[in-house]
């Protein structure tokens, strides 16, 4: 049988991935540009037994999805930078709980209300360090309506995997233009549901790190109970305050992720075998840059394209190989240098970084990367 | 066809110019087995502020998914003509409404002009299809995409009950296209 085709939005497109992963609560506060997630959300959830929540503001939607999934369901929210500061202090809550759950964040014009319809990628670094203290962070960047259904369910399963939250950051071009999508079968693509309990509800601990990094996730609502809380807890789930535990504990958490970077970081190599010039970029500036990768091969100039499809964990190992390869680094992102001081960190000098910054409300078009490369090679 | 063909259709908000703009991609990507991606740039009004839908069709993979060098426009307020057609290239088609943009885009263009919306008022009946008027016109003028591509993809948009007021509309905007060009 033909496999199911559509002329999809790109939040469409994430929505669609959230419900193939098998999401079955949407806990929202509807805000430009990510308001169709919520639509489709509100639409479809309720065919299949699932709930949507209109919250009163985005803290108490962040709220709701914590809640939610602590009862064993996988959870979605969707937000633009504004609601993303306003849900930063429960993203902390959900990486120290070891609550899984997706959060889309549409990244528009900032800081506060900014240029609410003009596309931006300036919420990179929210992703890592928005909330505060040390904790892991995954943040994917997609680039195409395809690829934000794909990597919508790579979101879902990394968030069960490793019992975390975990971020998935289409720029406003990405998630309000519409490209062909073709629906995987079900089966097609892979879905992580979180590890049960294997023992009785008299012996459940859910920090139990005797079963490894990622402890099992019971479900409220069944014989299973726990405690839950935003202070450094112990195995049983109570505060606690000893110092080696404490220690441990919060070097755990980050590890989760940390300790998994080559399971979790995925990037695009273009033309780079032989590359002079190499331009690193994400979301839809990737797509111009490949526009101008593909013109400067046509004039003899050999450039090539890092594309980051995972922002954090880093593709630090990538970056700093490539240093070792290079004459230069361009980077182009739509924000004042996010990615630019990652990537100069990575390269330690080896190769010059140069950025291309643009925050007007207008994308980065191929013909400024051109004009780089040219300078630069 | 060449590799990349761009597409702009610019108004005000509310005009129904980002749906026309989907309609269009739609029929190149669904029904005639083409690439294509739409994208669209509007102000925070619901109502008013130039408002613009681009889109690109291709034989081979779309990268950069906005306008670089337009091959067809279209433009429905003079603010739209004015602010959007800097980039049209030499040749290209430039589709306006001859009673709302008074002051046309100089360049070398092939410039189309009829009263779109006044054909959607008067002649089909209801102001609202005017974006539909228009597709028709642009399909006609720009060849991109086929004809019975572009209805099809226009009747799967519309309810039931007005399947007939936007077939009448479609047709209308493509007859008046190829006759206000001859």
């Amino acid at each position: 049988m033909a496999k199911k085709v559509a002329f999809l939005q790109g939040n469409e497109a994430a929505a669609q991935g959230a419900l193939y992963a098998g999401c079955t609560f949407f806990g929202g506060y509807p805000i430009t540009p990510s308001t169709e997630v919520a639509e489709v959300m509100s639409v479809e959830l309720p065919k299949i037994g699932g709930k949507f929540i209109q919250m009163e503001d985005e803290i108490g939607a962040m709220a709701s999805i914590i809640g939610a999934s602590l009862t064993g369901a996988k959870v979605l929210t969707a937000t633009s930078g504004p609601g993303l500061s306003l849900k930063q202090e429960l993203i902390g809550y959900a990486c120290i709980a070891e609550t899984p759950c997706v959060i889309v964040n549409v990244m528009r014009g900032g800081p506060s209300t900014g240029m609410p319809t003009g596309p931006s990628q300036s919420d990179v670094m929210s992703a890592k360090w928005g909330t505060h203290g040390d904790h892991p962070a995954i943040c994917l960047t997609p680039a195409s309506v395809q690829e934000l259904f794909e990597e919508t369910v790579r979101a879902f399963n990394l968030a069960e995997k490793y019992r975390t939250p975990v971020m998935i950051m289409p720029d406003e071009i990405v998630a309000h233009m519409r490209e062909r999508i073709v629906f995987p079968e079900p089966g097609e693509l892979e879905v992580i549901n979180r590890t049960a309990p294997s023992v009785s509800p008299a012996e459940y601990k859910p920090y139990d790190t005797s079963f490894g990094d990622v402890p099992p996730l019971a479900a409220f609502g069944t014989d299973y109970r726990f405690h839950v809380t935003g202070l450094n807890k112990g195995q049983d789930g109570f505060p606690t305050t000893k110092a080696a535990w404490v220690q441990d504990e919060e070097e755990r958490q980050v590890r989760k992720v940390e300790g998994n970077v080559d399971d979790i970081v995925q990037f695009e190599e273009y033309e780079l075998a032989d590359a002079e010039v190499a331009i690193v970029a994400f979301g839809s500036t990737s797509r111009s840059a490949r526009f101008a990768v593909n013109e400067a091969r046509k004039q003899g100039i050999k450039a090539g394209l890092f594309r980051i499809k995972t922002f954090w964990p880093f593709p630090e190992k990538q970056i700093a190989a490539l240093a070792g390869k290079v004459k230069a680094f361009i980077t182009p992102e739509m924000n004042l240098g996010m990615c630019t001081g990652e990537v100069k960190r990575c390269a330690e000098g080896k190769a010059p970084v140069h950025g291309i910054f643009r925050v007007d409300g207008e994308p980065i078009n191929p013909g400024q990367i051109l004009e780089k490369i040219k300078e630069v090679k | 066809m060449s590799q990349r063909y761009e597409i702009r259709f610019s108004g005000a908000g509310g005009q129904g110019l980002i749906l026309a703009g989907v309609i269009m991609a739609e029929a190149a990507s669904i029904y005639d087995g083409k690439q294509a991606v739409q994208s669209q740039s509007y102000g925070p009004e619901a109502r008013g502020g130039a408002s613009k839908s681009e889109v690109i069709v291709s034989d081979s993979m779309i990268d950069y998914p906005k306008a670089t060098v337009v091959d067809a426009l279209l433009a429905l307020t003079q603010e739209a003509a004015d602010k959007y057609s800097h980039d049209l290239k030499e040749g290209g088609v430039l589709l306006i409404d001859s009673d709302l943009v008074k002051n046309i885009p100089k360049g070398n263009f092939n410039t189309v002009a009829f009263p779109i919306i006044n054909t959607a008022k008067n002649e089909v009946g209801r102001e609202i299809v005017a974006n539909i008027v228009a597709l028709g016109a642009m399909v006609a003028l720009t060849g991109v995409v086929t004809k019975d591509g572009a209805e099809k993809a226009v009747l799967a948009r519309v309810p039931e009950a007005f399947m007939e007021l936007n077939k009448k509309a479609f047709q209308l905007g493509y007859e008046k296209a190829i006759a206000a060009r001859a």
